[in-house]
C-alpha cells in the first residue's frame, strides 16, 4: 500500500485527512494516538511494546501524562470505501500554559476529534482548546473513551457537550482506546466526517511554517504545512518572514519514524531540513514560498508565546552556575517561549531570571533541569509583568521585585488580570468559592453541567502564580480542573514587601502582593522562615516589611548551650562523623549576612500560603 | 604550653570492656558478664595485640598509658602489671610515663589501689559522677557517696596523682545545688576535676526514657547556667578549665587526654580500642572488634583485632584536628589547620565568630575559644568546618 502510495507522488488533497486531538490531561489522547498508530501499521507490535505514549517522547510527559511538543504523525488508511488515505494527526498539548502550540497545530488541520471521558465528563481545558478549534472552523468529531468502564455515563456526558460546547453528540464514536474497542470507528468517522484539504497543485508554493525544533543528528527541523504548490527537495525557498533563503536538504514526514520523500504537495504535512544553523533563525508561523516566485501574500501567522510568568533559577550549589547556564541554552534550543537572562542576588549567587508561559511550564522546565542535567535548583517567587506609570509621565514594565522603583517615583501600577474557568464537582464548589475570593477572585458566571459547577472568575494573575494550583488541587481533592486566559491590566494597590533576616533584606524573596494580602502572606514567611532556619550564636530577628513599616515579625532564639559530649577512648571517628553531617547540613545553606540559612527555608517561604 | 611535648607525645590506650552493671546513661563499649572472666587468657591477647601493634608503630616512646573501660578497677593488679611489662617490652617508655587507670569509687576496688601502684598506675580517675545518693542512684551506680569520698580518701593516700569525674545537668538539678555540689567536690580533688555535662546518648536506657518523656534533663538555658556555675566556681578554687570538661591545677593536667586533643599518636589496645597512628607520613585511624569474646578470638588467630584501619584524608584529618583542638583552652594553630587540610579557615567565618565574642586570636596567632565560646563549641566548630 505505502509502495503503491509513494508511486503515485503526493496524494490527492480529497484524499488527505488532517486532524488534531483535543482532550483534557488523563482522558486518553496519547493512548488513542498509540492505537491508531498501531492498527494502521505506523509501528509494528514490537515496536510499540513495552512503549506506551509513543508520541510523547520525553519521559516528563509521559511520567506526567501530558504532551509538551506538538508531535506529527502521517498514518496510511484503507477505508471502507476502498480507497487509500493519508491522515496527519498532530498531536497537542492539553495544558494551559500551551495553549499556544495547541493553537499552532490547530491551524494546520481542518479538523478535531475531541476525547471526553465518558466517566469524568469534559473538563476546563477540553474547553478551552476546543473553543479554539472552533474558531479555526474545524469539524469536530466526538469521541467518548473509557465507554468499558463501569463509571462511565455516555448519554449524560453527551448532553454535557451538547449543553457545555453547543456541538452535536449524537454521532459520538464510544470506544476504549486501552482495549481498542471502537477505535476502528474512530479511523472512518475521521474519513467521512471530516473535510479533506483545499489547496491547488499548480499555484506557487505556499506553506505554513508550524513548529521547529533542533535535531542533533540532522541539525534544525521544520514542521511545515503544505498550502498551495508542492515543496521539492533540492529547491531554493525563502521565509518571507525573516526573508531568509534556503536551499532544502531533506524532505520528508513521520510514521512516527521519519521517512524521507522527493516532495510534499498541497494539504499536506511534513517536514525540512535547510542548513538552517538555529531554531532561533526560524519564525513559527512564517510563510515559506518559491525563492524565486514568491507569492504576494503572507499567511496571517500566529500571535508570539509571550512569557507571562518569570522567576528566578539558582543553583544550590554555586559551582554549578555554567553548568546552568548551558543547560537552558539547550533546552532553549527547542523551547523558544523560555527566555532567561543573568541575575545576581546577594541572599542566592548568581542565576538566572527566567520567563515561562505559565506555572507548568516554569515546573517542567525546572523539572527537567534537575532531571537531565542532574542540577539542584532553588526558584525565587514567580512574579508577572507589572505595568508602572512613574510620576514624570514615563511608563516601564518590571518582573521582577528588585527592579522597583522608588515607591515616590511610581504613579500607578497596573497588574494582569486573567478570566479562570473553573469546573468542579459541587461538593467542593465552597471552597473553591472561597478560594477565588480570598485570591481576590471577581465572580463573573456560575452555571451547573449536570453535577457539575462551572464558574468563571476574573483574578490577577499574580495570585494565580502563587501556589494557585496546589491550592486548587487540594481543595477540591484533585477534581478541580482549571483553564484561563489573560484579558487585560487594571491598576492596583500593590506594595512590594521584603523580608528581613538579622535585620537584611534577602533579595530572593521580595515580591509585589496586594496590600490587602501583604500582612497574611508576611506573616505565613516569617513563622516557616522561623521554624526552619536554626538557631545561631544570637538572637536572629525575621520580619516582614513594607518600605520603612514592619508587618510581621519571628525571632530565632539564640543557642544557649550545646551539649559537648565526652570523648570516649579516643573515639575521635565518631565525632568526626557528627561533624561531617553538620558540614553537609551547612553546604545546603546560603551564607546570608552573619546567617545560614537553609535551601528549604526559602523554598518553604516562597511556598506558604495565607 | 602545658603538658608533655607535643612533638614526641605517644600514647597508649588500654580498654577493659567489662563493668558489673550497665549505667543507664553509658554507651561506651562496656559488657556484664555473670560467669567469671578468663583473665589469663585476656592478658595473653593484651600482650599479643601490643606486639603487633608496636610491629606497626615502631620507634616511638610511650609517654602516657591509659586503662579506660568498662571498668579497668575489675581487673587484677598482676593483669595490669603483665599489659605495662609488655608495653615496656616493645616499646621504649619515658622515665616519666603517666600510667592513669580509671576506676569505680567502691570500698571492695579501693582495695586493689595500692597493687596498682605496684604494678605501675601512678594515677587513678575515679567515676564518682555525683555526691548524694539519689543521684547516684538515679544514675545506676553501684556506690554511695560516702562509700566514693572513701575512695577518694584511699586513692589520695595511694597515689601522687588522682582525679575524679562528676556529672552535671542530671534531672532536677539547679545551678544552687550544683555549686554546693562542686565546692564539696573541689575541697576532695587534689588537681584534677573532669565535670561532663549529662548527654542523652542513642541506644541508651535515658534515651528511651527522654524519648518517652520519663527523663526531664535541665533546658538550654539551665544547662548553660550549671556550666557558668562550674567555670565560675572551678576557677575561683584554682581549677581553671584546660578543656571543655576538664579542670586541673596548672601542670596537672591529664597528658593521655591532652594527646588526643592535641592531635597526636597513640595506640588502641583491647576490645572497641581507637587509635591513631601516622605510617608512612598517613594518619590511619584504627578501631578493634568492640565485642569482648569474638576480639579474644580475632586476636588468637591473626595476632590483632583490627575491623577498622582507615586512611584519613586531608580532610578528615583537618576536621579530627578543629575538633580536638578546639576544646582546649590553648586552642589550636591556624597554620596547622591550613598544612593538615591544604586550605586555610574561612576568613569570613573567624571575623563574624569573633565578632560575637565566640574566639579570639592570641598574640602568638593561636585561635581560642572564649568562654562565651565554650557553652557553643560544637556550633563554633561546625561553623569553622564549614
Amino acid at each position: 500500500m505505502s509502495d503503491e502510495l509513494q508511486k503515485q507522488g503526493t496524494p490527492p488533497t480529497a484524499n488527505i485527512r488532517n486532524f488534531s486531538i483535543v482532550a483534557h490531561i488523563d482522558h486518553g489522547k496519547s493512548t488513542l494516538a498509540d492505537r491508531l498508530i498501531q492498527i494502521t501499521g505506523g509501528l509494528t507490535d514490537r515496536e510499540m511494546a513495552g512503549k506506551e505514549q509513543v508520541l510523547d517522547s520525553m519521559d516528563i510527559e509521559r511520567e506526567r501524562g501530558i504532551t509538551i511538543k506538538a508531535q506529527t504523525v502521517r498514518l496510511k488508511y484503507r477505508a471502507k470505501d476502498g480507497k487509500d488515505y493519508v491522515f496527519n494527526l498532530m498531536d497537542t498539548p492539553g495544558h494551559v500554559d500551551f495553549a499556544y502550540e495547541v493553537s499552532r497545530s490547530l491551524a494546520a488541520c481542518e479538523g478535531s476529534l475531541l476525547v471526553v471521558d465518558a466517566s469524568q465528563g469534559v473538563e476546563a481545558q477540553t474547553l478551552a482548546n476546543v473553543y479554539q478549534a472552533l474558531d479555526n472552523n474545524h469539524e469536530i468529531v466526538p469521541v467518548l473513551n473509557k465507554v468499558d468502564l463501569p463509571a462511565a455515563e455516555p448519554d449524560k456526558v453527551k448532553q454535557q457537550i451538547e449543553d457545555v460546547i453547543g456541538i452535536d453528540a449524537s454521532d459520538a464514536v464510544m470506544i476504549s482506546a486501552k482495549t481498542g474497542l471502537g477505535v476502528p470507528d474512530v479511523l472512518e468517522a475521521i474519513v467521512t466526517r471530516l473535510p479533506p484539504p483545499k489547496g491547488d497543485r499548480d499555484a506557487t508554493l505556499k506553506a505554513l511554517l508550524v513548529d521547529s525544533w533542533y535535531d542533533v543528528y540532522l541539525g534544525v527541523v521544520v514542521l511545515v504545512r503544505i498550502i498551495d504548490g508542492v515543496l521539492k527537495k533540492g529547491s531554493r525557498i525563502r521565509m518571507m518572514g525573516t526573508n531568509a533563503a534556503y536551499d532544502v536538504e531533506r524532505v520528508g514526514f513521520f510514521t512516527p519514524k521519519m521517512q524521507q520523500v522527493d516532495e510534499l504537495g498541497p494539504g499536506e504535512i511534513g517536514f525540512i531540513t535547510a542548513a538552517i544553523k538555529e531554531v532561533a533563525d526560524t519564525r513559527v508561523g512564517d510563510t515559506i514560498t518559491d525563492d524565486r516566485r514568491p507569492v504576494a501574500e503572507m499567511l496571517p501567522g500566529f500571535k508570539p508565546a509571550i512569557p507571562v510568568v518569570f522567576c528566578g533559577l539558582f543553583p544550590v550549589d554555586a559551582d554549578d552556575f555554567e553548568t546552568l547556564r548551558a543547560a537552558m541554552g539547550k533546552l532553549r534550543l527547542n523551547d523558544a517561549s523560555f527566555s532567561f537572562e543573568m541575575e545576581t542576588s546577594a541572599a542566592l549567587g548568581f542565576g538566572f531570571r527566567c520567563g515561562f508561559l505559565g506555572l507548568l511550564h516554569l515546573e517542567i522546565i525546572q523539572e527537567r533541569l534537575s532531571r537531565e542535567f542532574d542540577l539542584n535548583l532553588i526558584a525565587t517567587a514567580p512574579s508577572v509583568i507589572y505595568k508602572m506609570k512613574l510620576t514624570d509621565g514615563g511608563e516601564i514594565e518590571i518582573h521582577n521585585p528588585i527592579d522597583m522603583p522608588d515607591v515616590v517615583k511610581i504613579a500607578e501600577i497596573e497588574e494582569p488580570w486573567i478570566e479562570a474557568t473553573i469546573l468542579t464537582p459541587d461538593e467542593y464548589l465552597g471552597s473553591v468559592l472561597k478560594l477565588c475570593q480570598d485570591r481576590r477572585g471577581v465572580q463573573k458566571e456560575l452555571t451547573y453541567v449536570g453535577a457539575r459547577a462551572m464558574v468563571k472568575y476574573d483574578l490577577p494573575l499574580n495570585e494565580v502564580v502563587f501556589d494557585f494550583y496546589d491550592r486548587l488541587k487540594s481543595v477540591s481533592k484533585g477534581y478541580a480542573s482549571f483553564d484561563y486566559h489573560l484579558t487585560d491590566y487594571k491598576p492596583a494597590d500593590l506594595v512590594k514587601m521584603q523580608i528581613l533576616v538579622n535585620a537584611e533584606p534577602v533579595d530572593a524573596l521580595s515580591m509585589l502582593v496586594h496590600r490587602t494580602r501583604a500582612e497574611g502572606r508576611g506573616r505565613a514567611m516569617v513563622e516557616k522562615m522561623k521554624e526552619l532556619i536554626p538557631p545561631h550564636m544570637f538572637q536572629i530577628p525575621i520580619q516582614a516589611a513594607i518600605g520603612g513599616k514592619v508587618i510581621a515579625r519571628e525571632t530565632v532564639r539564640a543557642l544557649r548551650k550545646d551539649v559537648t559530649a565526652k570523648c570516649y577512648g579516643g573515639d575521635v571517628s565518631r565525632k568526626r562523623k557528627l561533624l561531617e553531617k553538620q558540614k553537609e547540613g551547612k553546604k545546603k545553606m546560603r551564607q546570608f549576612g552573619k546567617v545560614d540559612i537553609p535551601q528549604e527555608a526559602f523554598i518553604a517561604a516562597l511556598k506558604v500560603d495565607s | 604550653m602545658i603538658g608533655a611535648d607535643p612533638t614526641t607525645a605517644f600514647g597508649i590506650y588500654v580498654h577493659w570492656p567489662f563493668c558489673l552493671s550497665k549505667c543507664p546513661y553509658c554507651d561506651f563499649n562496656s559488657h556484664v558478664r555473670h560467669a567469671p572472666i578468663d583473665e589469663e587468657r585476656f592478658v595473653r591477647a593484651f600482650k599479643r595485640e601490643i606486639e603487633t601493634t608496636a610491629a606497626r608503630a615502631r620507634g616511638r616512646e610511650v609517654s602516657s598509658i591509659f586503662f579506660g573501660g568498662g571498668t579497668p578497677s575489675l581487673m587484677r593488679p598482676q593483669t595490669v602489671g603483665a599489659i605495662l611489662d609488655a608495653i615496656g617490652k616493645y616499646w621504649g617508655v619515658a622515665d616519666n610515663v603517666e600510667v592513669t587507670l580509671e576506676a569505680n569509687p567502691t570500698s571492695v576496688e579501693a582495695t586493689r589501689f595500692r597493687g596498682y601502684r605496684a604494678a605501675g598506675v601512678n594515677r587513678v580517675s575515679l567515676g564518682v559522677q555525683a555526691l548524694d545518693d539519689s543521684s547516684l542512684k538515679a544514675l545506676g551506680r553501684l556506690h554511695t557517696a560516702h562509700e566514693a569520698l572513701e575512695a577518694v580518701a584511699i586513692a589520695r593516700s595511694v597515689f601522687d596523682r588522682y582525679s575524679f569525674d562528676l556529672i552535671y545537668a542530671r534531672p532536677g538539678q539547679t545551678p544552687a545545688m550544683w555549686t554546693e555540689e562542686l565546692r564539696q567536690a573541689i575541697s576532695e580533688a587534689a588537681e584534677h576535676l573532669s565535670l561532663y555535662q549529662l548527654t542523652i546518648e542513642e541506644g541508651t536506657p535515658f534515651f528511651d526514657l527522654h524519648a518517652a518523656g520519663k527523663l526531664r534533663p535541665p533546658d538550654e538555658a539551665i544547662a548553660r547556667a550549671l556550666y557558668d556555675v562550674t567555670q565560675d566556681v572551678c576557677t575561683r578554687h584554682g581549677l581553671p578549665a584546660y578543656e571543655i570538661s576538664n579542670h586541673a591545677l596548672p601542670g596537672a593536667e591529664c597528658r593521655h587526654n591532652l594527646l588526643y586533643w592535641r592531635g597526636q599518636e597513640y595506640a588502641g589496645i583491647g576490645p572497641g580500642a581507637h587509635g591513631r597512628l601516622d605510617i608512612d607520613g598517613i594518619r590511619h585511624a584504627v578501631a578493634t572488634e568492640k565485642r569482648p569474646e569474638a576480639w579474644l578470638m580475632r586476636v588468637e588467630a591473626i595476632g590483632n583485632g583490627i575491623v577498622a584501619d582507615d586512611l584519613l584524608n586531608s580532610e578528615e584529618r583537618a576536621d579530627e584536628f578543629l575538633l580536638m583542638g578546639l576544646r582546649l583552652r590553648e586552642g589550636i594553630d591556624p597554620q596547622r589547620y591550613a598544612a593538615l587540610s591544604g586550605r586555610p579557615l574561612d576568613p569570613r567565618r573567624i571575623a563574624i565568630l569573633r565578632d560575637e565574642g565566640a574566639i579570639t586570636i592570641s598574640t602568638e596567632g593561636r585561635l581560642r575559644v572564649t568562654q562565651d565560646g565554650f557553652p557553643l563549641l560544637d556550633a563554633v566548630v561546625a561553623d569553622l568546618a564549614a
